[in-house]
């Protein structure tokens, strides 16, 4: 363990390390420039807990309606050795895939380890990449392993497909409709995040072993239902920009060391669980540890951050713009606060050099406002 | 529309505990006896319905429920039921009828009345486009076709700038009152009610903060939220499926009365929320543009009409290339005539279109009423001028006209705009509404307070020709092609 790892351990304190995985990963893109959160993840930290701690339970719970359509989307798709997606490939993207090996990699005989997985799916991968014979092979659930901040992250993608136009492809399968060849921004969006973490992975698993890492296509698929029945289409999508954007957050994340060096002595989100594992460490202390970390609050977090609520509530105590989200804040240019943003509106607050402008749209409006009566 | 003012009143709310509100008059029709829908759909699935509370009664909602959503001919017969009670809905509206004589025009009638559909926030309209897309298709004897044609009919207009024949309580809220919170917290009814009505002896940011809880406050949906899923809906549909496949209907009718009451403990709180917001929605007075607007609707509403009784087809799948492009057209004349009509009827409105300079007021300090020009043809015409003083940052557009609400026939462009020191002076023409040198209209004197703002573009006009006069290279039919089918991908 590197002197980085000991320092963020340190962070976490007696806790076991909450693992990464491709959805976390993705979720990182969204609001990168957050300190707190960088360093709470890149250590490890329950963020759940310990929002729960401090008084500000998250709700982060899918709903098992969702998660059961999800799996038996899944298991459908999967069913006799893939039989409809080989279907889907040929006639979609006009494969010559007379038949196609099915290569379960979700254990390894009664062994479900995560390193072993991972060192299984390793190696078959190799093999079919380097002897290329395995043409038409769908690796089902391979384990991959990916570097995040000095620590190991498991993924677990739904399907990797060999070869499909002689290269490796991610399959992502999901189970939000697309209706009249329509679908919902947001969640194609998430998948193709999601989807782009594991090219990277596979990418980066064959650039170890001295392979081309291109021989990974940057087009994944994504196997979803039509309309309102459970036949599935596939769409390919381009997930270079994606690949691009996890690239950067996963440079960022491994340069935490400046984070960390900014904190002041004996900072840590330790919560201190007795021998049932439930917390004591003093919700004050655990939230003042909290605080001593600048947060990037949006209104956007609580979809992606367990400590959204606590943050908020920061931000409401200090008065900030950040509570109305980033578009007001951008309209405001430079003033940070409600106080600040009425005192300039209202004359009562003298204009610092940079807000000369602001401070001038603010009088006028204020000047239109109080004209209405 | 997101201005500096708005921005303003947004503080002023956050400071204050209360919302602030963002306009004087109410900019859509509300009519006596709308339909109110709260539609649930369960989670995971495209549109499977859940439940609904349905109707025009505050206090006997129509409640529909389906016990297993995933089941086709439970939904079948959840469909069937709000079909009973929307179409009647429908019905209702077509009894009297007005004669429309247009300048120039064929003498049409249209109804007097037409249906209003309200339902909680936008992902509810998304939900009653996807239920009618669902259904519209359907080759079944009974009326759901029909249901799903009209729910078509209502999500499609309420992407219409302005229409108000399907509404989100939401969307009215949100565009009459600031609160202090973000635009995500105000997509939630109960928290943007709390603002607005809170409960006496707390401010609205208080109840905001107890209105987010999903236990007491539930969703106000499509979508549930997934704690009550897991720990009371699941259990109660699993039960329902246990019953009927152990054959025991006196157990299916005690299972499925289970899913229905945790169902309608979703769906009552929203239900009520609905009236509660309609109540304070029709306090306000309602801004002088409804009137034509809605007349509008109506319009749209007897076409509608017509052509299911004509035996047309439903909506197709998609738009082909031309009616997406027409459509897209219409949608940005109707946004933009909408905010310009809003401008005139609602000095807030102006006001906050002064902030970015689209609208301008001010001064006049000099005036030359007796101004004449003479035209290209010779003829000697009244062209009074004016200069105003102003201290709005004014956008000048050569082409565009504007208009002083206090004297809504007489219309002027900008002629020049001089900066000084302490502001900036408009030379205005009155280009319109001036009358003529024998009897002029007066125009505003110097030292009097002005404001204008653009002058509302007109209704109609067709700027694509149709679809059959379309060359099949610029997405017209092809040559010998009857009806262009939308494909399946």
């Amino acid at each position: 363990m590197d002197s980085l790892n000991t320092r963020l351990a340190a962070l976490r304190g007696g806790t076991s390390p909450v693992g990464f995985s491709a959805r976390t990963i993705a979720g990182l893109n969204e609001n990168p420039g957050c300190a707190r959160r960088a360093l709470l993840d890149a250590s490890g930290a329950d963020k759940d807990r310990i929002g729960a701690r401090v008084g500000f339970p998250g709700r982060f719970g899918q709903s098992p309606f969702a998660l059961a359509r999800g799996r038996v989307f899944e298991e459908q798709i999967k069913a006799n050795g893939a039989a409809q997606l080989l279907r889907l490939l040929r006639e979609k993207l006009g494969l010559t895939i007379e038949e196609a090996a099915y290569l379960p990699l979700e254990d390894v005989g009664d062994n479900t380890g995560r390193e072993l997985r991972a060192r299984h799916t390793t190696a078959q991968l190799l093999r079919a990449a380097r002897e290329g014979d395995d043409a038409g092979t769908l690796f089902d659930h391979p384990m991959l392993r990916l570097r995040v901040a000095g620590c190991t992250a498991y993924l677990e993608p739904d399907l990797v497909a060999f070869q499909v136009g002689g290269r490796f492809h991610v399959v992502e399968i999901k189970s939000f409709a697309v209706i009249d060849g329509q679908v919902d921004g947001e969640q194609v969006t998430a998948a193709a995040r999601q989807a782009a973490v594991y090219v990277l992975a596979l990418r980066e698993l064959l650039a170890d072993h001295g392979l081309d890492p291109e021989t990974v296509s940057h087009e994944v698929l994504l196997v979803t239902p039509a309309d309102f029945t459970n036949r599935p289409v596939v769409s390919l999508i381009d997930v270079r920009k994606q690949l691009a954007a996890v690239r950067r957050v996963l440079a960022r994340m491994s340069r935490v060391e400046t984070l960390l060096d900014a904190l002041p002595e004996g900072v840590s989100f330790d919560l201190a669980p007795d021998d049932d594992g439930d917390p004591t460490r003093d919700p004050a202390e655990l939230a003042a540890a909290l605080h001593q970390i600048p947060a990037r609050y949006r209104p956007g977090c609580r979809a992606h951050c367990e400590l959204a609520a606590f943050c908020r509530d920061e931000a409401r105590c200090a008065d900030s713009l950040d509570v109305f989200g980033p578009a007001v804040g951008g309209m405001l240019g430079g003033v940070d606060t409600v106080c600040a943003a009425l005192g300039l509106a209202e004359g009562t607050r003298a204009p610092a050099e940079d807000e000369a402008e602001i401070a001038r749209a603010l009088r006028h409006a204020e000047t239109l406002r109080s004209g209405l009566g | 529309m997101s201005g500096l003012l708005t921005v303003l009143e947004k503080m002023h709310a956050a400071r204050t505990g209360y919302a602030r509100p963002l306009r004087r008059f109410r900019h859509h029709h509300l009519v006596d006896e709308p339909l109110v829908i709260v539609p649930l759909k369960l989670a995971g699935e495209a549109a499977a319905p859940l439940g609904c509370a349905v109707g025009t009664d505050p206090d006997e909602p129509v409640l529909l429920t389906v016990p297993q959503p995933r089941n086709r001919d439970l939904q079948h017969a959840f469909f069937t039921d709000l079909a009973h009670v929307v179409l009647g809905y429908v019905a209702a509206r077509q009894g009297e009828t007005e004669e429309v004589v247009p300048r120039g025009g064929e003498p049409r009638l249209r109804y007097a009345d037409a249906p209003q559909i309200l339902v909680p926030n936008r992902p509810a309209l998304d939900h009653l486009g996807l239920t009618g897309r669902l259904t519209r298709f359907q080759e079944t004897e009974d009326d759901v076709p029909l249901l799903g044609r009209w729910l078509t009919f209502f999500a499609d207009r309420a992407e219409y700038p302005g229409s108000s024949l399907a509404l989100a309580l939401t969307d009215l809220l949100t565009a009459q009152w600031a609160t202090g919170q973000s635009d995500l917290e105000d997509a939630n009814l109960a928290m943007l009610l709390a603002w607005i009505c809170p409960p006496e002896g707390t401010t609205g940011a208080a109840a905001a903060q107890v209105a987010e809880n999903p236990l007491d406050f539930p969703p106000a949906g499509p979508a549930t939220d997934p704690d009550f899923d897991g720990l009371v809906l699941q259990p109660a549909v699993q039960g329902y499926d246990r019953a009927v496949d152990a054959g025991d209907p006196v157990a299916a009718a005690r299972a499925e009365a289970k899913v229905r009451e945790a169902v309608t403990s979703q769906l009552m709180p929203t239900w009520r929320l609905m009236w509660k917001g309609l109540r304070r929605l029709r306090e306000l007075p309602e801004a002088a543009g409804c009137e034509q607007r809605w007349a509008a609707d109506r319009d749209r509403f007897t076409r509608h009409v017509d052509r299911i009784a004509e035996g047309g087809p439903p909506q197709p799948r998609h738009d082909h290339a031309v009616a997406a492009a027409a459509r897209l057209a219409t949608l940005e004349r109707a946004q933009s005539r909408f905010e310009a009509q809003q401008a005139v009827d609602d000095p807030f409105v102006l006001a906050e279109l002064r902030t970015t300079g689209e609208a301008f007021g001010g001064t006049v300090v000099a005036g030359e009423p007796d101004r004449t020009e003479v035209t290209a043809k010779g003829r000697t015409v009244l062209r009074p001028r004016l200069t105003v003083r102003t201290e709005d940052p004014v956008r000048v557009d050569d082409d565009q006209a504007y208009v002083c609400p206090d004297r809504p026939k007489q219309n002027v462009r900008i002629r020049e705009i001089a900066e000084d020191e302490s502001g900036c002076l408009l030379v205005l023409d009155v280009v319109s509404g001036m009358g003529t040198v024998k009897k002029p209209v007066p125009i505003p004197e110097p030292g009097e307070t002005v404001r204008y703002t653009r002058v509302p573009p007109q209704w109609g006009g067709q700027d694509f020709p149709a679809p059959e006069e379309t060359p099949w290279t610029h997405g017209g039919p092809p040559p010998g092609s009857e009806e262009p089918q939308g494909a399946e991908q």
